[in-house]
Order: structure tokens, then sequence, then C-alpha cells
């Protein structure tokens, strides 16, 4: 084979070819494959409500990626947020116990997530610390303040309209959480993909120094995206503290690395500079169904990680092999 | 034409199996676990078989997360209540968080208990304990007290600060303090049921009590961690590791003498009774309190006022008996 002639960077592939060749056309194939195998091997995955059933196991985590995804494109990233979760949900029951009512649980859990956020914010933007460092403090502390609170003891007992959040249905098989999921993907699509504030990302996540100069206050995008992963983690406290109609300071363990594996999985670079919201929906989709499809097998957990690490080193690796061909 | 023929009675058998494994309408019962790759629960799905080879009918599916999270759990269920199984019989990782999910699989007419560790009222017909907490509680200070001479120094090294029956035993534990007037606690600490954190827990309950004479793991996690941590500090006959462990786990511990006694009911028995348990009350047994519920070779399960059930006394192993438990558990 001949080498061919260099393509020269300013020229555009055919939008067909280049959409083809993109990593979404890779997960979309991931997930059909996902999904057409699990049609085969399970007679239960074709189920209307075992399917809507599922969407539980991705939908609070979507919900922080599609901020985390903006945060990692901008070159930062939050690691506090499944103890911020862990947090709200603590405040949320503290003012269950005060007495609050649903909606006043509600603001509470979003209104603890924003506080986080600006506290990641401040240190991270306003202080210029590094956000790995910082956050991973952040992670300690947020949980440490949860098990002062709680200790061994658990918040039972929300009321019944709380449980619309986590276990309510909007229509049909339709779930809250998922229509929040759909709706929160278009925002986040509009706000990298539409507005300026999303081209600044990209901006500060290839070149700060260059974006700096170019007119763009870094500071605050950057303390603005801290924000973001903040409030999505207040609401994701909300959905999974009605679902579990319970708070322990234990909950939401380890779902910082499953959001960044979701967000990496979705095709952000996570050196940041690049990445797209559709990439990361697809990633929640494929790793839902793969959990739930291989869960309907019973196959052990185990194999699932094993699984999941191999598919995300797989399409990772994917693109660059078709590159250098 | 052969292969043809031969590819043809393959698919005849096969939809003849198919349809005999159909018709023989096994009952489904899932026993899931904390996590699996635990020995205590691997040795509770052999109870379970065996219970299933007792009955005939019956199809265990032994599941669970791969680590000690409610958030997997549920995930396992919602997996089980898709496929429709006809019982699960649960040891909890959070009490409460996996109840609504548990209530929606009883709302679906799946039989649910719970056994080890115990879900919330709510979200279970019944629960299996595989002792009294309070025989639990007693038994692991008696086995500190005996090997203490004059009075020392105990610390307490147990699961996570949220593991439901650890709490209960260690609360169980302080209860009948008074009576062991040679134990002196000093501590409780947590080494959330992983081996290194445990390990280094042990290193620094050593390190804070220089007049530590023994340790109490709840635990099989942390007793094997702290037992090894003694065994390297070289701390074997000045402290003793007791607790709750499996006598595959711990036999090295009591034939060096880091630890010289431990307890722990038989996991497979528990296994086997809940499997028990479910079966019948798939069957049509109802779980109320009062109901006494056969559970095969172990006896009936005698239900109190909150639908619990206590299985037997824990038992206690050492360098008598820990040679002839070790290849079973």
């Amino acid at each position: 084979m001949t080498r061919s002639p260099r393509i020269l960077p300013d020229r555009l592939q055919s939008p067909a070819a280049r959409a083809l060749r993109s990593w979404e056309a890779i997960l979309v194939a991931v997930a059909i494959a996902v999904f057409v195998t699990n049609s085969f091997a399970s007679p239960y995955f074709l189920n209307a409500w075992n399917l809507s059933d599922a969407t539980f196991n991705f939908t609070e985590k979507a919900l922080i990626a599609f901020a985390m995804a903006m945060l990692i494109i901008a070159g930062d990233i939050d690691l506090s947020v499944a103890s911020i979760i862990a947090l709200a949900s603590t405040a949320m029951g503290v003012a269950m116990a005060a007495g609050a009512d649903t909606p006043v649980l509600v603001l509470v859990g979003i209104g603890t997530g924003l506080l986080c956020g600006v506290i990641n914010g401040a240190l991270v933007a306003g202080m210029g610390l590094p956000s790995i460092v910082v956050t991973i403090g952040t992670m300690s502390l947020f949980r440490g303040i949860a098990y002062i609170v709680l200790g061994d003891k658990a918040f039972t007992g929300y009321p019944a309209s709380f449980k619309f959040f986590g276990q309510g249905y909007v229509w049909w098989v339709i779930s809250f959480e998922l229509a929040l999921f759909a709706v929160m993907a278009v925002v986040y699509y509009l706000l990298l993909h539409r507005t300026s504030f999303g081209r600044a990302v990209f901006a500060i996540g290839n070149n700060a120094t260059a974006a700096q100069f170019s007119g763009i206050r870094v500071a605050r995008v950057r303390f603005i995206l801290f924000l973001l992963t903040g409030v999505m983690s207040g609401i994701a406290a909300v959905c999974l503290t009605s679902r579990l109609g319970s708070t322990r300071p234990s909950i939401a363990t380890g779902w910082e690395l499953e959001v960044v594996t979701m967000v990496v999985l979705g095709g952000v670079s996570i050196l940041g500079g690049s990445g797209s919201i559709p990439g990361v929906v697809l990633a929640a989709l494929i790793m839902g169904m793969v959990t739930f499809g291989f869960g309907l097998l019973n196959v052990p957990g185990i194999v699932m990680s094993i699984f999941l690490g191999v598919l995300l080193i797989g399409v990772i690796a994917l693109p660059r092999l078709l590159r250098r061909r | 034409m052969g292969i043809l023929k031969k590819a043809l009675t393959t698919a005849a058998i096969a939809t003849v199996l198919m349809a005999q494994t159909a018709a023989a309408e096994n009952v489904k019962i899932a026993l899931v676990v904390k996590a699996l790759g635990i020995g205590f629960f691997e040795a509770a799905a052999k109870g379970a078989e065996e219970a299933a080879a007792e009955l005939g009918d019956v199809e265990i599916i032994y599941t669970g997360p791969t680590s000690t999270t409610a958030e997997g759990q549920i995930e396992v269920i919602n997996a089980l209540i898709a496929q429709g199984v006809d019982a699960i019989a649960i040891s909890a990782n959070d009490p409460d968080a996996v109840a609504p999910a548990l209530q929606r699989a009883m709302d679906r007419g799946i039989t649910v208990i719970s056994w080890d560790s115990g879900v919330a009222k709510e979200g279970r017909q019944m629960h299996l304990n595989p002792s009294s907490s309070a025989l639990i509680g007693n038994t692991i200070i008696k086995l500190a007290a005996d090997h203490i001479e004059g009075t020392g120094d105990v610390a307490i090294l147990s699961a996570t600060s949220t593991s439901t029956n650890q709490n209960i035993w260690i609360e169980e534990a302080k209860k009948v303090l008074p009576n062991y007037p040679n134990v002196n606690l000093v501590a409780t600490v947590y080494g959330d049921d992983l081996a290194d954190k445990s390990y280094r827990e042990a290193q620094g309950l050593m390190a804070t009590y220089p007049n530590l004479k023994a340790i109490i793991a709840p635990t099989t996690v942390g007793i094997l961690a702290a037992s090894q941590a003694v065994t390297d500090a070289g701390k074997i006959g000045e402290i003793n590791v007791t607790g709750l462990g499996l006598p595959s786990e711990m036999a090295g511990a009591v034939e060096s003498g880091a630890t010289i006694s431990f307890a722990i009911w038989n996991p497979i028995d528990l296994g086997y009774a809940a499997t028990m348990l479910s079966y019948n009350l798939v069957k049509g047994a109802t779980a109320e309190p009062g109901a006494s519920i056969p559970m095969g070779r172990i006896g009936a399960a005698v239900l109190d006022e909150n639908n619990e059930a206590a299985m037997s006394d824990p038992f206690t192993y050492d360098k008598s008996n820990i040679e002839q438990f070790k290849s079973i558990f």
C-alpha cells in the first residue's frame, strides 16, 4: 500500500465520511450490538417495563456526567461528585427531620450541591489550585461531614410525595428520572454545542492561556462549570435519595469513577479540549444496557467490570488504530 | 446429508430438552448476597444448592454486586424482578435503601425474605437471623475474656460503620461488658471489610494501646487481617485475635496461635435454611407473627412479632476442631 498524500489540516472531510468515522458512530455500533446481543441472550430483555427498570442503572450518574463532560473538556475534573451526593442527601435528611416538606427538601438538596460547587469552584478557579487535588480533598471533606452527622444511623421516612423523583412515572414506562435525563441531555447539548459559553469551554480546554488572551473570562467559566457539577450532583442526590427512600453516609460510594468512566467512554478527551454530549448519552445507554443485560443472565458483577474495562480500552484504542492505517 | 441429519437430530434433541426444562416449572429462588467472592456467602450458596437438591424442583440463582453497595444490590434486584423469579432471599448491604426495590418485587408477586443482614420490615416478608444477636454479642466478649489473665485492654475491629448486623452485635456486646470485669473495651474501629484497611486499623490499635490483650473482629475479613497484623508484628501470645471468622481462612491463625478461638454459625446451614423458608413461602406458607415455618433438617423457624426468627447458636472453633471444619467452609 502506497502512502497517500497527507490531507491538509484545513480541509474538511465530507460530512458523511466524518460522521461514519466519528466516536459517536463507534458508540452507536456498540450500543446496537449490545442491544441485539441482549435481546437474543435473554427472553426478558425486550420488555418495556424491564427496560424502564434498567434505566435507573444510569440516569442519576448520567445527570452528573453531562456536567462532568463539560468540566473535563475544559481541562478540569471533579472527583467530589459522589461525596456531594452524600452531603446533599444528608442535608435533605436533616431538613426532613426538622419537618420540611417535599419542595423544601428538593431545594435543600440542590442548594447543598450548589454550595459544594461554589467551594470547589472558589478553590480551583478563584485560588488557582489544581482541580484534581482540590476535589480529592473535598471528596473526603463532604463525605466526612455526612459521616459526622449520621455515623451509623440513617434518615428514613421521607414524605410520600418525595418518592416521585426516584420512583415516579411521568407517562407509561417513562420514569421521572428518564424524562429528566432526556431533558438535561438536550439542555447540555445546546449549552455545549450551540452557545458561546460552550465554545469558551472548548477553547479553555485546548489552550487556557490563548483563551484568556482572546477575551474569554477563563476563571469565571471554570467557576460556573464547578457550579454546574455541584448542582447536577444535588439533583442526582434528590433522585437517588428518593429512589432509596433513605439516607446513609455511604450513599453513592464509588460513583465518581463511574461518572468519569461514562464521560471518557463517551469520547471526551481526559486531557480536555474535545468531546460531545451525544457521546456521553450513548455511553450512559451502553453502560446501563450492559449492566442490565448481564444482570438478566446472572453474570457475576466482576465479569461486568472486566467487560466494561475492556470496552473502555477498546473504544479508546479503536479510533487511534483506524487513524494509523 | 450426514451432517444435515446430525444437525437436525441435535436441534430436535435440544428442542426436547428445552421443552422439558420449561415443563418442569422449577421454583426459581435467587440468593442475593452482599458481594460475590466472599467465602461466607460462597458457603451459603453451597447450602442453598443442598436444599435445592433435597427439594428437587428448585433452581438456585446465586448473585450479588461486585462491591458491598446498596445501589449495586438494587441493580441486581431489578434484573431479578425482570426475570420473574419466584423468590428473593437477600443479605442486605443497607436495610432501608433496598426496601423500595424489594417492595416492588413483592408487588409483582415475588416472595422476599432477608437472611444474615436484614431488611427494614416493609421490604421483606420475614427475616432469618443466623443466631440471636444477644448470644453473638455475649460470645465474642466471652471468647476474648476467656484468654485474658488479669485485666486487659480489648478493641473491636468492625466492618463498615453502617453494617447492620455488626452494629447490633457490638451493641449487644457492650451490654454484657459488666459481666466480664477483666475486659476493658478501649476502642471500636472500622476496617470497612477491606483486607488492607482492616490490617492498617489493627496496626493502629496495637500502636495506640500498648496494654492491648485482644482484638475482637466480628467480621470474617477483619479477623483475618487482624490476625495477620498481629503475626507480622510478632505479638502472637501477647494479643489474641478473636471474633467471627471462617474456619478455612482462620486455620493458619489458629495453628500459629494468633487466634486461640473464634465463633461462627454454619453459613451452609444458613443458605440451606433461607432456601427452605423461601420455598415454603412460595408454596403457600404465610409469614406472620407466631408462625412456624419448616427449615428442612434444621427444624422450624418461629417468627417473633417483627416476623424475625433465629436459626441457631454460634459455634466455637479452636485447635480441637479446626482441622475438621476448614475443608467445609
